[in-house]
């Protein structure tokens, strides 16, 4: 047996300075916002904040939670992804389990109907007219309902359901189960992962929207965190730019207290702390999901 | 489309004799409620906006509705086509779809045989974390982050260029349209790098590994390896996944064109989205925006459907 040649130790440091690289240059941002959020506002002014703050505060995360605007727009987005996530995995749930079903005598033409829905799309003006003419303006209704069912998802939980053994339900069936029964007492128990993956793309989805706020609910008391974080942001790129401000202004409470740039920074933890305590947990689910999915398509 | 084949395939396959509709919707009603709501809406959101096209064809008006408002023909598409934004719009739509597709695409093969190297598990679970978090996280973080790091007052990426000595100034990249190209794409490169990995590992993950013990008997070493059974391995799924998404090539979204475009460089950020949207809420004139919308669905179904066939010529081995 000959020793390990050269080039291959090299390449070995090569590959994992490289990839520790990468590792960095992806955390990096994350834990630059994380210090300066942690930072007194007037000493981040000064610059040079890394991954360290140089001046220890909670007071960003004290003003931002005091604010009441932004603290309804998290009561607002909290609501959101539970309620629009828990619907949602409910009726794909239950559709995907109909269209697994071999017997079901309009399986056929809905699925149909569904797969040509990832194909069409009417586009984002004839979108918002449809919108407006069912008074989903201005309303919770219009965070929930459009994005309700997702074909893709249904797919997904449907090819789970296909490869379990058909014996099952069928058994459950001769037992006298209703179809209900059958799916949230025997079939559902023994799909979580691919429960699992689904609820956390759409608690994710939700979560980060923030286009149909803009776009469908102007009013203040329905605005999402996400939202909030966006009028901070553009008001900051058009100070950068030079250029005017499209979208409204932010409380001039919040700039008078500590700076866009300690308000930016914190936000963006808030909104991104929730998923980073989430996901990790469910990525050996996800993983198998999509790639279950990708090797469908 | 090759879903819906297989679909309707597996779905014709089993038939039982028909004993007439009404008994047997009455012995399925369980299975009627469980899909008809969800369906109703997936029709209403999905299909019903398709009515709106016929605004393109009008001189639409808010106030007249689609069934008040006066034909025209094809007078809209004759100004769209007329305008000279339209054709630097769609400019700015192509070449940011294909400097992301072709930095995503290269990108996620070189990471993916990469990891695919390190036997260290523990440390190849750890990068595949961290590197999938930016796929979580909304364009507005990121939006965030690249003004942070951008910053011309102490950003990283300024700092990180004035100390290793390329630059002497602070560059002003969100004033300036020539960056704006670039900053899309690498903000769309660090966002999703990670994740698009997960289809090549589970590629490379799936090859035989007889393969490699058979290279090493016979003397192979590991960049020999990697080039006769990695990445042939991967080249049919690389070659799908590209030509799928060139489908898609211009309706690759506006999320971060939107959040960081700005007045200055909107001859380099603006979009087919922002342009329509532009049209019709700004300048209220719905027709040519739907005009756009119609202009982008075509040639997307020309496109899908014609790479559709391409990858399936490509599954039978017709063509390369």
């Amino acid at each position: 047996m000959r020793g390990r040649p050269l080039s291959s130790v090299l390449f070995n440091i090569f590959n994992y300075s490289f990839l520790l690289l990468i590792g960095i240059i992806t955390l990096y941002p994350f834990l630059n916002l994380m210090a300066i959020s942690l930072n007194e506002s007037l000493d981040t002014v000064k610059g040079g904040i890394r991954i360290l703050p140089r001046v220890w505060t909670t007071s960003n995360y004290e003003i931002v939670f005091s604010n009441p605007q932004l603290l309804s727009a998290a009561v607002r987005s909290l609501l959101r992804t539970v309620i629009g996530t828990l619907l949602s995995v409910f009726m794909t749930t239950m559709l995907a389990y109909t269209l697994s079903r071999r017997d079901y005598k309009l399986r056929k033409i809905l699925t149909l109907v569904m797969v040509m829905s990832m194909y069409v799309s009417g586009g984002l003006i004839p979108f918002y007219i449809l919108i407006k003419d069912l008074h989903l303006t201005d309303t919770f209704l219009v965070y929930i309902l459009p994005g309700l069912i997702s074909a893709f998802n249904v797919l997904i939980v449907r090819s789970y359901f296909d490869q379990l053994p058909e014996g099952l339900s069928e058994s459950a069936r001769i037992d006298g189960a209703s179809d209900f029964q059958i799916l949230f007492r025997v079939l559902v128990p023994i799909s979580m992962p691919v429960i699992a993956t689904i609820t956390l793309f759409i608690s994710v989805g939700h979560w980060n929207s923030w286009f149909d706020n803009y776009l469908y609910n102007t009013s203040q008391n329905l605005s999402l965190l996400q939202f909030e974080l966006m009028k901070i942001l553009m008001q900051s790129i058009s100070q950068v730019t030079g250029s005017a401000s499209s979208t409204g202004h932010i409380d001039a409470t919040l700039v008078n207290t500590t700076s866009p740039e300690s308000i930016r920074a914190t936000l963006t933890i808030i909104v991104t702390l929730p998923i980073l305590l989430v996901y990790p947990f469910l990525q050996k689910y996800f993983v198998k999901g999509i790639t279950l999915g990708a090797m469908k398509e | 489309m090759r879903t819906i084949e297989r679909v309707i395939k597996t779905s014709t396959r089993i038939q039982k004799p028909s004993k007439g509709w009404l008994s047997t919707a009455k012995s399925q009603y369980q299975l009627i409620i469980m899909s008809i709501p969800a369906m109703l809406i997936l029709i209403l959101f999905s299909y019903v906006p398709l009515w709106g096209w016929i605004m393109a064809f009008q001189k639409y008006s808010p106030a007249k509705g689609v069934f008040g408002s006066e034909f025209t023909g094809l007078d809209t598409f004759r100004t769209l086509f007329k305008d000279p934004i339209f054709y630097e719009v769609l400019r700015n739509t192509l070449v940011m779809s294909i400097m992301s597709l072709g930095a995503g695409f290269v990108g996620a093969i070189v990471l993916a045989l990469l990891l695919n190297e390190v036997k260290f598990s523990l440390f190849k679970r750890t990068i595949q974390t961290i590197t999938y978090i930016p796929h979580f996280v909304s364009w507005i973080v990121i939006a965030n982050i690249i003004l942070v790091g951008l910053s011309p007052d102490g950003g990283f990426i300024n700092e990180l260029l004035m100390t290793a000595g390329i630059i002497n100034e602070p560059i002003y990249f969100m004033a300036e349209g020539k960056w704006f190209w670039w900053i899309h794409t690498f903000a769309g490169l660090w966002k999703e790098l990670g994740w698009s990995t997960i289809i090549y590992l589970a590629v490379l993950g799936g090859v035989n590994t007889e393969l490699y013990e058979a290279a090493s008997v016979d003397g192979a070493g590991r960049f020999s390896k990697m080039r006769h059974i990695s990445i042939p391995g991967l080249i049919p799924t690389a070659m799908m996944l590209l030509i799928l998404n060139t489908g898609w090539i211009l309706s690759s979204g506006f999320e971060s064109q939107f959040l960081l475009g700005s007045n200055l460089v909107i001859e380099y950020s603006q979009v087919l989205d922002l342009y329509a949207m532009n049209y019709a809420f700004s300048i209220g004139d719905y027709s040519l925006g739907v005009a756009i919308s119609i202009f982008k669905s075509i040639v997307s179904i020309i496109l899908v459907l014609s790479v559709n066939f391409l990858a399936r010529k490509l599954d039978q081995g017709k063509i390369f």
